[in-house]
């Protein structure tokens, strides 16, 4: 055996899970190709989502995580407790920060209803005439490539890194495209969108996402600003879509997002879906018109069909674990996500229910039990 | 020829000359001040790198792609 534990993939859920893990006394060894990811190309911005009771419950917990461990990270993490402002752009989505205000206060969140004076005295670039803003007290940004690192390293000798190209997982054996064959008696898929290369069975979709860096304009904004058609219209539609969120960065950048497509798996920047992208944006904050956007580029989320990950075992490939499917949250999710995964791997039991997040789900009940490393395992 | 301003400055530079053509006769030829600290210059000279980004009349542009106007205030600080 290579390890206790190979995970393949090091973006942020490769490298959570890896973190847990290594710290409950596994050897780890992460196998990354260096293609690239989500955790490079998204936005890290810390965020409780509350589609459903399951995504708040994950992304909550998370976010605790997140502010625990920020007083250990290093500068370059870029973490920051500046929380999120949801914008309402009507009386109908002031009702829905209402009810949104309702949801995570009865999960124990901190959260206020900003009016619109008290909106343009918090944000005063904002448009005129917005009747107000949900304010999430908890909520965060990170730069996730720097967190994947760190997570990757804070633990020492448990987890070793190799880079290489996994074609193909069989039972215990993990084959790269050179030909080397490696093992462990776990194997954790946490390659994001190319999981179905691994597992054809994963219903694993990519999902196209814009988004776009200024120079730098420090004190402007504060908070990350998101539109509340976000949950309620924009993003929920099957075609493509674009919301306005702009993320104040520790440099004084604002980074803008965001845009949301299907059916495509061209990384190419489309000019007409980022016009849109920044209209939206500009229609919220008519100052950034005005201001010099340095970059803008694309990446993929992996989306599943209920857009919550998958977390747990392959209930037809015993040994291969599943961490996949963190659509636009796996920044914020990754804490959680290694949480379920250690506790259903020590056979404990987990910080909160994990069967809402259970491969099963789409992959049909398990056939033998779940393979699980007794505590004691753990040196 | 064209009277322009650097970082509070005079600078004369022929007709059709290039924020960072200003750059390079009136001053020592930096843009722009890193997040590190570290000055920067012009590189690419073709829109693509952004390390010519200056403050010209209040707003922020690329000193490559933009052409010296007469009585134009650029600034390459702080
Ligand atoms: C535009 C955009 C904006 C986003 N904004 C946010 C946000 O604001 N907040 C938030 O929480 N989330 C956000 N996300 C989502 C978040 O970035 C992802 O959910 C998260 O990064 C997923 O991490 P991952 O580790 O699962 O996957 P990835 O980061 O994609 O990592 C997978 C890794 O696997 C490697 N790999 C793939 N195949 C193989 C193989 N066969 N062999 C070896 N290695 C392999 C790749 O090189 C890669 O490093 C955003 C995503 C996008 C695209
Ligand atoms: S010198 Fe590269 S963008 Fe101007």
């Amino acid at each position: 055996m290579n390890a206790d534990v190979i995970i393949v993939g090091s973006g942020i859920i490769g490298a959570a899970c890896a973190d847990e893990l290594a710290r409950r006394g596994l050897e780890v060894l992460v196998l990354d190709d260096r293609r690239g990811g989500a955790t490079a190309a998204g936005m890290g911005h810390l965020v409780a989502l509350d589609d459903n009771p399951a995504e708040l419950k994950l992304s909550d917990h998370s976010i605790g995580r997140w502010r625990e461990w920020a007083r250990d990270m290093d500068q370059g993490c870029a973490y920051r407790n500046n929380g999120s402002l949801w914008l309402a752009a009507n009386e109908q989505e002031m009702a829905v920060a209402e009810a949104k205000l309702k949801t995570l206060r009865e999960a124990g969140m901190a959260c206020e209803l900003l009016g619109a004076e008290a909106l343009r005295a918090t944000e005063p670039e904002l448009r005129d005439g917005l009747p107000g803003a949900l304010k999430v007290a908890g909520d965060g940004i990170l730069y996730a490539p720097n967190a994947a690192r760190w997570l990757l390293t804070r633990g020492g000798r448990r987890i070793a890194e190799r880079q290489g190209r996994v074609a193909a997982i069989e039972a215990d054996e993990v084959r790269l495209d050179d030909g080397t064959r490696l093992r462990a008696p776990v194997v954790v898929l946490a390659n994001g969108i190319h999981a179905p290369e691994l597992a054809p069975d994963l219903p694993i979709e990519p999902k196209k996402g814009h988004l776009l860096i200024t120079d730098r304009y420090p004190g402007r904004v504060s908070h990350t600003l998101i539109e509340l058609g976000y949950v309620t219209s924009a993003h929920n539609a099957s075609g493509p879509s674009v919301a306005c969120n702009i993320q104040p960065r520790p440099t004084g950048q604002l980074f803008i997002g965001s845009s949301r497509q299907f059916g495509t798996s061209d990384p190419a920047v489309d000019g007409p879906m980022l016009a849109r992208m920044l209209r939206r944006a500009v229609d919220y904050m008519p100052g950034l018109a005005k201001l010099n956007g340095i970059r803008a580029w694309t990446g993929f989320r992996a989306a599943s069909p209920d857009g919550l990950p998958l977390i747990g075992e392959h209930p037809r490939r015993p040994g291969l674990w599943l961490a996949v499917g963190h659509e636009g949250l796996g920044v914020t999710t990754a804490p959680g996500t290694a949480e379920l995964l250690a506790a259903q791997l020590f056979g404990e039991t987990p910080p909160f229910a994990a069967e809402p997040y259970l491969p099963e789900r789409f992959l049909g009940a398990r056939d033998a039990q779940r393979t699980s490393i007794p505590s004691e395992a753990g040196r | 020829m064209i009277d322009l301003t650097l970082d509070g400055r005079p600078v004369r530079v022929a007709a059709g000359s290039t924020v960072a053509a200003a750059l390079a006769i009136g001053g020592d030829g930096t843009s722009r001040t890193a997040v590190g600290g570290a000055r920067r210059a012009p590189l690419c000279g073709m829109g693509i790198c952004q390390e010519c980004r200056v403050t010209v009349d209040g707003v922020r542009r690329l000193a490559c792609q933009t052409l010296c106007a007469p009585g134009m205030q650029v600034e390459t600080r702080p």
